[in-house]
């Protein structure tokens, strides 16, 4: 058994390695045709710009990571600097740099790489996935018994912030730095996935259906690990089995067939993705783009009304907002399968609380703003109101909190902070949805009498950071707004005092001055319970 | 101000203390020479085995006690005098109390066998215990073997440690089944069982007789009684029990037996000095409980009534139903009233079920005569301690449990239930026709 995982994890760092190593590789020359079309299909009326470029990359070669979009950055602003002088508006050129560089790259490939893509595909994701499942699926074995399985996270590097996590920690932050700001660099990642790509929307693959596909890929192999760890959980098994078909077919399979179908708008689809977390739903060019397109529109623009103001807190007051954050979000999925090896990490201080509450509900403060903002923007169609830039507030938010917190140090950071940054300190939804957990819902942990040890076990394994034996030592529920109802905490409970549970509102919040079953006043007692 | 002093930061202590500083403005200082803040005992094994590092079995953080007043004295007590109301420290340094509280805890239990103060020989209880098993046997290279003496919870615990980083264990146990005293028949073999499955080499009916020196002052074998086997190992585990750690007091002129008598208000006999915990030992016994009780929960109970005592509002120790929890390997076990082991009462009688394949088990005691329930203990399934604490006090009737077993369960959601299983061998055993009734909040919450 130990030596198929060892060779598991070789066979996992071959594919790894192959895979870090592609944005360094490959050829690139763009000749004429595809250079005109590309222009074209830019919408580039600069000529200035094109014959700048033109002379820079047409018919030349470029190796895998001499930078592009400083060559595009560097003629955009020649260009530009021009027609600004001649007033020249209309020829001014707004695509991004590092857009514009990716989809040079992508057009231009050649060699061993695109000329291979199933090949590729299965020395960098096959290997990946053959390697891990070979380490993880002899737990079955190497695990033993019927039981919690947390021997040796803190003796092990990976789990306990040794090199190997930060090995982890500096792929993740450079993997989304990558993906969210120097795209061009994933180019011969694309490569990889257009098969699949092809196949399910009938387009080649972006550097975003890279993401999506590795995300799920991620999801479903951690997967098995949870399905491996917990298997006598049934909780954990039926939760995971949740978030991965959530992850897999809402956020990945329907919104690349809606494309396939001629659906699609500027956005992929995601029909269980909620406003505020689904931040750019009311940014107005969504708004237009959703009423311009008629039936699918109306019913995009309706359900996601319905899903944020009914749906999301309506499920929250029955079961909690594990409902959504630990068995349906995407966010959570990947917390809760990748970073499921980490969750030990989240800082229970008070300190943390104090800075946790700050920022989340700064972040939902933030998006609600915003949106107001870009809601009057929409209706009186000003594109200033109050004296700001509607569209600054959204480039705003899009970088700070779309893709730095959520996506670099949401996720980049799980070997360090634990699994959950993004949802505790970052996520609107799950400030919002912990308003509704904390002041109108049946969900509770239970604590069962004065069973408790104190062991911390609860507190060291919540992902949330909550410090679940404060209250479980004095026999009191554990009702908290963060709680996203892993079920870990009742998990490792060595002596059965946790429970989550939906039930009457009447009760669910208990402070107990005498743990259960100290009778210091029977009658006492007695009285003030009727 | 008032000036009271508690000796020991183990939970008895720390709660009165914090129940203390909730009730009142008196001057509260915590004396321990084990460590500087309070840990719970109960998790050093998940230290050694990697689930929780030291600092996670701290309650408070750091900054609690000075924010709610509470001094902390980092020092060993060597005397008390309770005539000059002084605490004097071995580092020569005194200290004068107003009250006194007594919260020593326990200290492994000694035998006086041959070898027993060997290097590798060591129990498991204090901070300094775990320190030393890190030493001891950090791995299965450094530790080939190791000896476990004692078939009680920390032996248990001891062995479960050992095993998760593979270094194989003799479990060497007095009695014919392990816990037996305790524990009925059918739970006691299914712990064995448990044991056993995990690679322990389990020694039931089994007696040590001395450890063998190495000729450098450490340990590397042990013989048994019975056979004069000798076994080969690194490490001596001894875990027999443990008793009251009062012996720096047998001059304080306060009343001691095995442990530090007191009364139902927690007072020795010493004006204003009292004593909870481990260390306590009640001059009668509260009902079936004993007069020393070495449980966590009371620690925190008689914390919490001795508060209230020293706020000027006398309350005696009162623990309601007995109720109590372990964990044997992966097995949780969980009781709530009275079932009794080897030595069951002639009132008592027992009904037993077990899971054909999985380690589950279920035992009810009820009377024989009035079919009064007085007590459940489960392997592997979780209860509600409260319907448990309310159905003993109204004094249930058996068949009245097993109608309402569901309202009780207390497993993780989606967990397979077992009610139906039980209440129908409970049927065919007592010839009954009871059929289980289906959960209601409304019952549970009553």
């Amino acid at each position: 058994m130990k030596a198929i995982q060892h060779i598991g994890i070789a066979i996992f760092l071959v594919g790894f390695g192959i895979f870090i190593s592609l944005p360094f590789l490959g050829n690139f020359k763009l000749d004429q045709k595809s250079f005109d079309e590309l222009m074209v299909y830019q919408g580039i009326n600069s000529e200035i710009f094109i014959n700048d470029l033109q002379a820079a990359i047409v018919d030349k070669d470029f190796s895998g990571i001499m930078p592009l979009s400083s060559i595009v950055a560097t003629v955009t602003e020649k260009a530009n600097a021009i027609h600004t002088e001649n007033r020249e508006w209309n020829k001014k050129v707004y695509a991004s740099d590092d857009g514009l560089a990716t989809s040079i790259r992508k057009e231009s490939g050649y060699g061993f790489i695109p000329e291979n893509k199933v090949l590729m595909w299965f020395l960098t994701f096959g290997l990946g996935i053959l390697g891990s499942l070979m380490f993880i699926i002899p737990q079955v074995v190497t695990l033993g018994r019927k039981g919690i399985k947390n021997n040796g996270i803190y003796h092990q590097s990976s789990t306990n912030k040794g090199w190997i996590a930060w090995l982890v920690f500096i792929f993740l932050v450079s993997f989304y730095l990558v993906l969210y700001f120097q795209s061009e660099y994933a180019v011969n990642w694309t490569y990889l996935v257009d098969p699949i790509s092809k196949s399910l929307s009938g387009n080649l693959a972006s550097h975003w259906f890279v993401y999506g596909f590795m995300y799920c890929t991620v999801m479903s192999v951690m997967a098995v690990r949870m399905y491996v760890k917990y298997r006598n959980n049934k909780y954990q098994v039926l939760r995971t089995t949740s978030v991965l078909f959530f992850q897999i077919v809402f956020a990945f399979l329907i919104p690349e067939v809606m494309v396939r179908l001629q659906l699609s708008y500027s956005k992929g689809y995601d029909f269980k993705n909620a406003f505020p977390l689904d931040y750019d739903f009311f940014f107005s060019w969504n708004l237009t783009e959703l009423i311009d397109s008629g039936g699918l529109g109306l019913f995009i623009l309706i359900w996601g009304i319905l899903l944020t103001v009914v749906i999301v807190p309506v499920m929250v007051y029955f079961f909690g907002k594990r409902w959504y954050c630990s068995w349906v979000c995407g966010c959570g999925g990947l917390a809760e399968t990748l970073g499921d090896p980490y969750r030990q990490h989240s800082s229970t201080s008070l300190f943390s609380w104090k800075v946790e509450r700050w920022l989340v509900h700064g972040v939902l403060v933030f998006a609600v703003v915003m949106t107001g903002f870009t809601l009057y923007g929409f209706f009186t169609e000003a594109n200033v109101v109050l004296g700001i830039e509607v569209q600054s507030i959204m480039n705003t938010y899009s970088f700070f909190i779309g893709a730095i917190f959520a996506g670099v140090i949401g996720t980049g950071f799980y070997p360090i902070f634990g699994n959950r940054v993004w949802c505790r300190f970052g996520c609107p939804l799950a400030a919002y949805l912990g308003f509704v957990q904390r002041f109108k819902s049946r969900f509770r942990i239970t604590t069962n009498g004065a069973q408790c040890i104190s062991c911390g076990n609860c507190t060291t394994y919540c992902e949330m950071g909550i410090d679940v034996r404060a209250y479980a030592q004095k026999g009191e529920n554990i009702v908290r707004s963060s709680c996203v109802g892993c079920g870990i905490c009742s998990a490792v409970c060595p002596r059965g005092v946790l429970k989550l549970e939906n039930g009457p509102e009447d009760g669910r919040i208990n402070p107990t001055e005498i743990l259960l079953g100290n009778d210091v006043d029977l009658i006492e007692l007695l009285n003030k319970r009727r | 101000m008032e000036h009271i002093v508690i000796i020991g930061n183990g939970i008895a202590g720390v709660t009165a203390a914090r129940h203390i500083r909730k009730n009142s403005d008196k001057r509260i200082t915590i004396i321990s020479g084990e460590s500087d803040y309070f840990f719970a005992r109960t998790a050093l094994m998940y230290v050694y085995m990697g689930h929780m590092k030291f600092e996670h079995t701290q309650p408070y953080e750091n900054w609690f006690w000075k924010k709610n007043r509470i001094e902390l004295k980092t020092a060993w007590v060597e005397k008390i005098s309770g005539a000059d109301k002084t605490v004097s420290f071995t580092s020569g340094e005194s200290m004068s109390f107003d009250k006194l509280i007594l919260a020593t805890g326990s200290l492994p239990n000694d035998f006086g066998w041959p070898g027993q103060h060997l290097d590798g020989v060591q129990g498991l209880y204090h901070k300094q215990d775990l320190e030393k098993l890190e030493q001891n046997a950090p791995d299965h290279k450094v530790c080939k073997r190791a000896v476990i003496v004692g078939g009680g919870l920390i032996g248990i615990e001891m062995a479960e440690m050992l095993h998760s980083r593979q270094i194989p264990v003799t479990f060497l146990v007095r009695e014919d089944s392990f816990w037996n005293g305790v524990l009925p028949a059918g739970e006691s073999a299914l712990v064995n069982e448990e044991i056993m499955a995990n690679g322990i080499d389990l020694r039931l009916n089994t007696n040590l007789e001395e450890i063998i020196e190495d000729g450098n002052g450490r340990c590397k074998a042990i013989k048994i009684k019975e056979t004069g086997e000798l076994i080969a190992c690194d490490v001596v585990g001894l875990t027999a029990g443990v008793s009251p750690n009062v012996s720096f007091l047998k001059e304080s002129g306060i009343e001691l037996g095995r442990g530090v008598k007191v009364n139902r208000l927690l007072e020795t006999s010493v004006k204003d000095i009292y004593a909870i915990g481990d260390c306590a030992e009640q001059r009668e016994a509260i009902g079936r409980r004993r007069p020393i009780e070495s449980v966590w929960y009371t620690g925190r109970m008689m914390g919490e009534a001795l508060a209230q005592t020293i706020c000027k509002k006398p309350t005696p120790y009162n623990p309601g139903h007995w109720f109590n929890s372990a964990k044997f390997m992966d097995i949780e076990y969980q009781t709530y009233g009275w079932v009794s082991g080897k030595d069951k009462p002639d009132f008592e009688e027992q009904f037993h079920w077990r899971h054909a394949k999985e380690m589950i088990c279920v035992t009810i005691a009820y009377h024989k005569d009035t079919d009064e329930f007085l007590g459940i203990n489960t392997f592997g399934i979780r209860m509600r301690h409260e319907i448990f604490d309310r159905w003993l006090t109204e004094g249930r009737k058996v068949d009245e449990v097993m109608t309402y077993l569901k309202d009780a369960n207390f497993d993780p959601e989606f967990y397979k239930p077992y009610e139906k299983a039980i209440v129908k061998h409970y049927n065919q055993q007592r010839g009954k026709q009871i059929q289980p009734v289906k959960k209601s909040w409304k019952r549970i919450f009553a």
